[in-house]
């Protein structure tokens, strides 16, 4: 278990070390840096002031160069500035990273709360009319595009209250929190709560159809205690699984909802900075996003071995 | 790499079909669900390819006096901002939409099934190199990954194929990968061999066939995918640009705005999207089902 877990450690050390490079030579393919667009906006072209802007930003040195200035400063915890508004990234990234964080744990316990006993029903009553139909909406929920989603809700806050509950202002209470992010975690998480939903059908399916679960008939249990508590039991197993498969799912949704709930977020951000070509938050945002799916998808693995006692990672 | 014999299928479960007609009538009435998302899916592509004929307008002429005009009879679908006809933009936009769609998870599955085949065939230091980069590509959300793809592109109708086909394939890869590791020890490949055969043939012309079943099941999986992302990338403003009429693109202009004043602005198109994906996924479901009884529920 020991050698596992380092092996693993140098996986994820290597996986993002790439994804560094990958992500700072894509930024570089862009015709056209910052100082491009910045003259290009005012209309005027004056190659020493552009020129001069490049040095300071660094862009005239070789690209080799500049990704290991970058490299460096990451390991001793140094982002850089951003191009647009010259604060320290860090600074810009940090508070946008709870919203995000808040909007995510959310939609996740949305999309459980939702999927999971869905997905149990529908396996119970397979291929009845009831199966159909949580099948075609869970479907369906995986084929709304969750900004879609979003603009209903909002045309349907519209037409029923008059108001739309975007973001304006910095949330006072606990409450006030709650209410706002409660309906962009719910149109992202509707979403994720069909794949789960999915996920459980089909592996409830096969373990109903287990020894067990006929012995356990046979000596008299109930259909709910069955179902609920002896088949559900290994059948949530799989499920875990997709928690890390989840957590990118997630930060796709994010990135459209955010923009259309007005959130400011690091998943809006992301898209601001790539517009701005802010390369310095780009590529930290990048690495930070890659970060979490990858420490998630080894969480999960290990979350798998407590509980499941029969998985054992060999050396 | 169960290689599917419809024929035995089709008379396993007691159908005594011959013909085309008839077969697709067994498996429509086998795959009911299945045959509704064929169904939505021909619908689109025949809205797409015959747009021109079955529009009355051009969907990118403006017409001031039709400026923000509710659905009616002037206007099936209502008109935007600048007075265009949503109904011809909607209908025009099936053909961006699945231009885009086809094109990027063609291209994608292209990708991966080279990269895929050569990684399983060859083994050895290559297969490790494509290994780490497969990890590497999948630790970003496909649609982190295409907005960076497209926006260091440019926005372009092929660079946004280009930058959805990216991310599709370490999937694609991967799959044709294990696919490939199971076959190239079976017997007949050993014998192909035995017979002299380059490895190249083996592989292409003997291995590369057996993995067609679960690449179609992925591809028809992935085709709502790729839609989903390219109406996002318009979205966000980094796909699709003017004047192509995109679903994605519509919204956006649409956004929070029109939701207040011009309703049919965002329901049109966003129905539009949500219609051929969930055909798409319906019929990848089935697809999923006839091809890989492995997964079989």
């Amino acid at each position: 278990m020991a050698s596992y877990l380092v092996k693993r450690l140098l996986l994820m050390l290597l996986t993002l070390f790439g994804m560094s490079v990958l992500i700072f030579v894509m930024l570089r393919l862009v015709p056209g840096n910052i100082a491009d667009i910045v003259f290009e906006a005012a209309g005027m072209i004056d190659d020493a002031d552009k020129a001069q802007i490049e040095a300071e930003l660094g862009l005239d040195q070789p690209i080799i160069v500049q990704y290991l200035q970058w490299i460096g400063g990451l390991v001793q915890g140094d982002l850089g500035f951003s191009y647009v508004s010259e604060k320290p990234t860090i600074e810009e990234i940090g508070p946008r990273i709870p919203i995000t964080a808040k909007l995510a744990l959310m939609a996740l316990i949305f999309s459980i709360v939702l999927g999971l006993p869905l997905g149990v029903i529908s396996a119970v009553r397979q291929n009845t009319k009831l199966d159909y139909a949580l099948r075609v909406i869970s479907l369906s929920g995986l084929s709304l595009p969750s900004f879609w989603l979003a603009l209903l809700i909002l045309m349907f806050c519209v037409q029923y209250f008059g108001t739309i509950p975007i973001y304006t202002r910095p949330p006072d209470t606990l409450w006030d929190e709650l209410l706002l992010y409660s309906i962009p975690a719910a149109a992202v998480g509707f979403r994720s709560s069909a794949l789960i939903m999915r996920l459980t059908r089909s592996s409830m399916l096969e373990v109903l159809r287990q020894d067990y679960i006929r012995t356990a008939r046979a000596m008299g249990a109930s259909n709910t205690s069955v179902n609920y508590y002896h088949a559900l039991k290994n059948a949530v197993l799989p499920v875990t699984t997709i928690i890390g498969i989840e957590a990118a799912f997630l930060i796709g949704g994010l990135i459209v909802t955010e923009t259309v709930f007005n959130i400011p977020g690091v998943a809006r951000f992301l898209v601001e900075a790539i517009l701005w070509r802010d390369y310095p938050i780009v590529q930290n945002l990048v690495m930070f996003i890659a970060l979490v799916v990858v420490v998630v998808n080894f969480l999960v693995d290990l979350l798998y071995v407590v509980l499941d006692p029969r998985i054992k990672y060999a050396d | 790499m169960t290689t599917v014999d419809h024929s035995a299928e089709l008379a396993r479960a007691g159908a005594n079909v011959t013909g085309w007609a008839s077969r697709t009538l067994f498996l429509a009435n086998r795959y009911p669900l299945g045959a509704f998302g064929a169904v939505i899916v021909i619908l689109f592509v025949f809205a797409a390819i015959f747009a021109d004929v079955i529009t009355p307008v051009d969907p990118t002429s403006t017409n001031p006096a039709k400026s923000l005009m509710a659905p009616g009879g002037q206007a099936l679908m209502g008109a935007d901002f600048m007075g265009r006809d949503m109904y011809s933009r909607v209908v025009h936009g099936a053909r961006i939409s699945l231009a885009v769609g086809l094109g990027s998870t063609a291209l994608g599955c292209l990708i991966g099934v080279i990269i895929g085949l050569a990684s399983g065939y060859l083994l050895g230091w290559f297969d490790l190199l494509v290994q780490r980069v497969i990890d590497i590509m999948q630790a970003l959300p496909l649609l982190v990954m295409a907005l960076v793809m497209a926006a260091s592109l440019g926005p372009s109708l092929e660079n946004t194929i280009i930058a959805i086909s990216i991310p599709l394939i370490p999937n694609v890869a991967r799959v044709i990968r294990s696919n490939t590791l199971a076959i190239r020890e079976l017997p007949y490949v050993e014998a192909a061999r035995a017979q002299g055969m380059s490895e190249v043939r083996i592989a292409v012309f003997h291995v590369l066939p057996n993995t067609l079943a679960p690449l179609i099941v992925l591809a028809t999986a992935q085709l709502g995918a790729a839609i989903l992302t390219e109406a996002s990338l318009s979205f966000l403003g980094l796909g699709i640009p003017e004047p192509h009429p995109s679903w994605g693109r519509m919204l956006s202009e649409s956004a929070a705005e029109y939701v207040r004043t011009a309703p049919w602005l965002v329901i049109f198109p966003g129905l539009a999207i949500s219609l051929v994906v969930f055909g798409t996924n319906l019929l990848g479901d089935a697809v999923r089902d006839l091809l890989d009884p492995r997964q079989r529920s």
